[in-house]
């Protein structure tokens, strides 16, 4: 470390346990969610998770293009993850990249284990992920949002699969990290659960945790995954419950 | 798994017992548990370790022997015998393929239409983006959707213009008997054929066709609030053109079947049937 040019390292823990926004260790950013944002989707969500703000919307089932990846027995789950190049301080050179790509499949495949694809076959069901304001933990964020709108677009699903990133900084397990811990931290692992059977069926990690740190990680993760859980029911509520569901 | 048969279908159940689903609605979420007083998993709902879940947004409906969950939103499901409207989205040598807002295009073989067609000539016919009214005829396990254009009511769809609701909403357009329809037609005097895909089209005045619009933007907002066909019966007089506009004529085109399905033709079982459990 200490390399040429680096910046000061922030203090990401004040000696008190608090965080560089005043969270707790164990505290979530403040998140908002809305279904059925967009008008054109079957099914959309707009999330604000902190700085964060992602748009999703998706498609289907419907007809697939290209044929040759049609599934006579199931629908395809596709999902794109995307950066708005003014999501992020720098300018991003817009479109697809390694990051986007595999953030893309995971994501896609996470969806695929909760979603019951056999009731479409030949058909795509599609998922768009637009992030508009990055803030870190955007893939979680995306799969927030994607699985409100997959349910505002009523397509059959095991559950809906709230996600959050947990990491370490300052040498403590912390939940839900923002742009500078993400940056600065040690470790980040951001997953995605399937309240109903407890499942993770997204997980990915970056840095170093010890054994005991990452049990300690997941417990604090799934704990966060169910608060947000009941948010985005909230959110599906507020838009249904009234038995209209208007347009 | 339960999922094998779609909504709306309990074999020859529709309009049973509707005393189980006629007030509570409980709205539930995928992943929800159901309570299920020893009913059986229906569709919307699965089943993991001996307790049933819903799969679907929407609310718990008990229909013994099954507990099912009916969709709030989604894509049109198609079902036999359904009049529906569509687009077409491909032409082929001796097929359509048409957009009916279904999870799949659905076939519309020539034979299926009331022309005599020549291998090759279907674009002479129908092209794409042209709007038709067709009945689903047949479905395959496969799902495949067999359509046909021969018969009462159906036929290519010329002027007027189509708008779309949430499939959700038909049996609410269509009110009890057909008596939300006809009070829209009859005070704006405009000429409506209604999809049970959702897909609604408007033919008349101007003036007609911003008046029906105007109602079914209510229907799909507060359709869930009681006295509808009042409210929409008051927003269609107290407009400004109060006075019924004549009866729009079009002239006869005998390529095109009349789509007056609106006025109460004895025996058109179209839009005296909405599913009865929805009211």
């Amino acid at each position: 470390m200490g390399s040429v040019g680096a910046k000061e390292v922030p203090v990401l823990l004040s000696p008190e346990g608090l965080r560089i926004d005043g969270r707790h260790l164990e505290e979530l950013r403040s998140i908002r969610i809305v279904a059925g944002a967009l008008h054109g989707a079957d099914g959309s969500a707009f999330v604000e998770w902190g700085a964060n703000k992602v748009m999703a919307a998706v498609y289907g089932p419907r007809e697939v293009h290209p044929r040759h990846l049609q599934q006579n027995n199931k629908a395809i789950v596709q999902c794109r993850y995307n950066m708005a190049a003014f999501s992020v301080d720098e300018r991003k050179r817009p479109g697809l990249d390694r990051r986007s790509q595999e953030i893309s499949k995971v994501i896609s495949e996470a969806f695929e284990s909760v979603i019951f694809a056999e009731e479409f076959p030949r058909t795509s069901i599609d998922i768009y992920i637009e992030v508009l304001q990055a803030n870190a933990g955007t893939r979680c964020a995306g799969v927030v949002a994607a699985s409100v709108a997959l349910a505002d677009a009523g397509i059959p699903m095991v559950d809906l699969l709230p996600a959050v990133a947990v990491g370490k900084v300052g040498g403590a397990i912390a939940l839900d990290l923002k742009k500078e811990e993400d940056n600065y931290g040690e470790a980040d692992l951001p997953m995605a659960l399937v309240p109903q059977s407890g499942r993770l069926v997204l997980l990915q990690m970056e840095g170093h945790m010890t054994r005991e740190e990452l049990a300690k990680a997941l417990d604090l993760g799934v704990t966060g995954c169910r608060a947000i859980y009941e948010k985005m029911k909230q959110a599906l509520r507020d838009r249904y419950a009234s038995g209209g569901g208007a347009a | 798994m339960a999922h094998g048969n779609r909504p709306g279908r309990p074999s020859g159940g529709r309009g049973g017992s509707p005393s189980h689903s006629a007030r509570e609605r409980i709205l539930v979420l995928p992943g929800e548990e159901l309570p299920t007083h020893g009913l059986r998993p229906g569709t919307g709902t699965y089943r993991t370790s001996g307790k049933v879940y819903a799969s679907v947004l929407g609310f718990v409906q008990e229909r013994p022997p099954f507990v099912q969950v009916t969709p709030l939103s989604g894509r049109y499901i198609p079902k036999p015998d359904d009049t529906i409207i569509g687009y077409v989205a491909d032409v082929q040598g001796t097929f359509w393929l048409l957009d009916i807002g279904a999870p799949r295009w659905a076939p519309l073989h020539m034979t299926g239409t009331p022309w005599k067609i020549e291998i090759g000539e279907t674009d002479r016919y129908l092209r794409i983006g042209d709007a038709v009214v067709v009945r689903v005829e047949n479905l395959d396990p496969t799902g495949r959707i067999g359509v046909t254009m021969v018969g009462e009511g159906l036929g290519r769809l010329e002027g007027g213009t189509i708008v779309t609701v949430s499939p959700a909403k038909i049996p609410r357009v269509i009110g009890r008997k057909g008596s939300m329809i006809e009070s829209i037609t009859q005070i704006t005097g405009a000429r409506v054929a209604v999809g049970q895909n959702g897909r609604i089209w408007i033919d008349g005045t101007p003036e007609a066709i911003v008046q029906v619009r105007k109602a079914l933007e209510m229907i799909e907002g507060t359709g869930h609030r009681s006295g509808l066909t009042e409210r929409v019966q008051e927003l269609l007089r107290s407009s400004p053109r109060a006075a019924p506009t004549e009866k729009v004529r079009l002239p006869p085109n005998p390529s095109r079947p009349s789509l007056d399905r609106a006025d109460p033709v004895p025996g058109d079982p179209e839009e005296t049937e909405p599913p009865a459990d929805e009211h």
